[in-house]
């Protein structure tokens, strides 16, 4: 599964789990394209002409994704932002249609908009790929596909760690092989630029002024790629590959009463979360009820009612059940289904809950208390 | 931009419109009152179609303006002709609604969704029936199938019980089937009103006047979930394997097509891999039961 530390390859797709991936072949079988950074403007300009270009900008005392009017406001040195860019695919609320209860008529939605999102994190690009698996596994749902068919990501590599909670390398989502259209690395003066689709490759050359990087720059961007490698912790205290196992082993353990004794089933957690894609669907009605439309809203786990029936019964009653099925669900279920994680190690949860329950304690707690008895 | 590793979408069930979401409109041809708080509705489908349904799925129905409910489908494929019953349970927003619905209103309906009975496999054995309360609504399903291809099956045992006998479903076909000599009928409330002249017990005291044939015998129940745990001690008390005891689970499927996460045991989408589970693929499932 490793790709060995500083070995470059061809342009052959590795896991991307271990290792640092994405070194470039310094004997040309990968030509490189570079964009200088004071190009980057004209660019992002370009794209405004053809589609809704969503990006990290500065807001208040932090970053959040939003539309980007002037290129100069897109940040793409951000260390995190609150709400992943998830928003952009799953929107909190969306129309699913419209009704006319006389008519009974019900009309489409409206369609997507074309939209590039710049300057998604690696955590959140392996996060919509999640998000495009349950969407297009099993029924397919239209909705989604049809806002993710006219997005294009153009995504950034981090060179740092964004802060204490992320714990990115220990998921495997430190960086990424695919799952983008382009995406940039920061070399200083320059963005070293992969192509990771034919949608991307036309992005670019239709809106970039680009050249070929030198072997001279090639070796440059290896250097900065391994560099990088060491300054990212493993959080975990165990390989992520144990953790379905952990996690199958843990269904009575104490750990999770004395979360739900903290927890607040307040939905932080999932509201922030890249991968979380539960939903309520509702009818709202205007003055007049018999007009309205049916919308989808984000849901959460975490809420008292989520698994209740309509005949009062509650399947997850106690906030104990609903953290263990919430961390079960990310480090288990979901890949069963999936073949995927379903926590990228974002941290966002761990930073928006207001009593400190993190993905990481939780996680090498389970293992300490595993190792404890056996 | 797709990855290519997805696999090829399931086909479509029959009963949506554009998307996922968009329910088809169906015309209420009949409504029963059954008691105070149930009643059936009869449904047509556009253009006669057919809803295509298993005995245990359930529909997404939908009162436009107030929002939408799963409610298991009542009839038998058997008896389909171009009509599909509902029975609902006035006891949320949705169902309240449906209530107030009279005969040529149009209601949505999404599905058929969701893991139906084993109908197949059941044939050749014994079936014992154990509906509890508003649980004899999927069932009835089932039961009427099977009473349509009555020689398929060995024997026809149905425990049902209610809380009080104004309570009891489907009276009118729950006293043809006691007349048959090819059913089994007991019948049992919690509670006894003056001209009540049967049983009276929890359904649990039904079991210890039947003796079953344990190895050729198929067990199936619905109910509240307080009811599940007594009836399963009951069913492998009389040596039914965990394999043939099908159980149909309530649970709050608000998309029906495996991705709101509502009704998720554990790693299971009921929508998806129920409501109708063998009891032995969920026994060990915290949250189950």
């Amino acid at each position: 599964m490793a790709t060995g530390e500083g070995q470059p390859y061809c342009g052959t797709v590795t896991s991307g789990l271990i290792g640092p991936g994405r070194l470039h072949s310094e004997v040309a079988a990968v030509s490189l394209t570079l964009i200088q950074k004071s190009d980057l403007a004209d660019f992002v300009g370009h794209l405004l002409t053809h589609y809704r270009v969503v990006g990290p900008m500065k807001t208040g005392s932090g970053f959040a994704f939003g539309v980007i009017a002037d290129p100069a406001t897109l940040r793409l040195d951000y260390p995190t932002t609150i709400l992943p860019p998830k928003k952009y695919l799953l929107p909190p609320r969306e129309t699913l249609f419209e009704f006319d209860v006389a008519e009974g008529s019900l009309s489409p939605p409206l369609l997507a908009q074309p939209t590039v999102i710049f300057g998604a994190h690696t955590c959140d690009v392996h996060a919509i790929q999640l998000l495009d698996e349950v969407f297009s596994s099993g029924q397919v749902d239209a909705q989604y596909l049809n806002r993710r068919r006219q997005t294009l990501i153009v995504s950034v590599e981090c060179l740092a760690p964004c802060d204490e909670h992320s714990f990115c390398k220990s998921m495997g989502t430190l960086t990424a092989d695919d799952g983008y259209d382009l995406h940039l690395t920061d070399m200083g003066e320059a963005y070293a630029v992969d192509i990771g689709t034919t949608a991307g490759h036309d992005l670019l050359i239709q809106n970039a002024i680009t050249r070929e990087a030198s072997p001279e720059a090639v070796r440059r961007l290896n250097a900065v790629l391994s560099e990088k490698w060491a300054k990212f912790p493993y959080r975990l205290d165990f390989d992520v590959s144990d953790l379905p196992s952990l996690l199958s082993l843990s269904m009575k353990s104490p750990l999770w009463t004395e979360l739900g004794e903290r927890c607040l089933s307040c939905g932080a957690c999932t509201s922030v979360c890249p991968t979380c894609f539960c939903f309520d669907v509702r009818d709202e009605t205007e003055m007049d009820p018999r007009h309205g439309q049916r919308v989808r809203i984000w849901d959460s786990c975490q809420l008292d009612e989520f698994a209740a029936v309509a005949g009062g019964h509650n399947f997850r009653k106690s906030r104990a059940m609903r953290q263990r099925h919430r961390f079960l669900r990310k480090g288990k279920y979901i890949l069963e289904a999936h073949k995927q994680l379903g926590c990228v190690g974002c941290g966002r949860c761990a930073r928006a809950c207001l009593v400190n329950i993190t993905p990481v304690n939780v996680f090498n707690e389970l293992y300490r208390q595993q190792e404890a008895g056996r | 931009m797709i990855a290519s590793r997805n696999q090829p979408p399931l086909a479509a069930p029959p009963c949506t419109g554009e998307s996922l979401f968009t329910p088809i409109m169906a015309r209420i041809a009949g409504i029963e009152h059954l008691t105070a708080l149930e009643k059936v509705f009869t449904l047509e489908l556009p253009l006669g179609k057919s809803l295509g349904h298993r005995p245990g799925q359930f529909v997404e129905v939908s009162a436009l303006g107030v929002g939408e409910a799963p409610i298991s489908i009542s009839s038998s494929p058997s008896r389909s002709n171009g009509h599909f019953e509902l029975c609902v349970r006035k006891v949320g927003d949705v169902t309240s609604a449906l209530h107030r619905l009279r005969p040529g209103d149009r209601v949505g309906i999404r599905g058929p969704y969701g893991r139906g009975f084993p109908v197949e496999k059941f044939r050749g054995k014994d079936l014992l029936f154990a509906p509890g309360g508003l649980g004899l609504a999927p069932l009835r399903s089932l039961i009427n199938q099977v009473l349509d291809e009555r020689a398929l099956f060995g024997r026809v045992i149905i425990l049902y019980g209610a809380r009080n006998p104004s309570e009891l479903l489907f009276k009118d076909e729950l006293k043809q089937w006691g007349e048959r000599d090819d059913v089994e009928l007991h019948l049992t409330v919690d509670r006894a009103d003056d001209n009540w002249m049967g049983h009276v017990g929890v359904i649990t005291t039904l079991f210890k006047d039947i003796s079953v044939y344990p190895r050729n015998t198929v067990a199936v129940t619905c109910g509240p979930p307080v009811m599940y745990r007594f009836v399963l001690m009951e069913l492998l008390g009389k040596g039914i394997s965990e394999g043939n005891i099908y159980l149909s689970l309530e649970r709050r499927m608000k998309c029906g097509v495996g991705k709101c996460g509502h009704c998720q045991i554990n790693h299971i989408y009921a929508c998806q891999s129920g409501p109708v589970f063998p009891y032995a693929e969920i026994k060990g499932l915290e949250e189950a039961l």
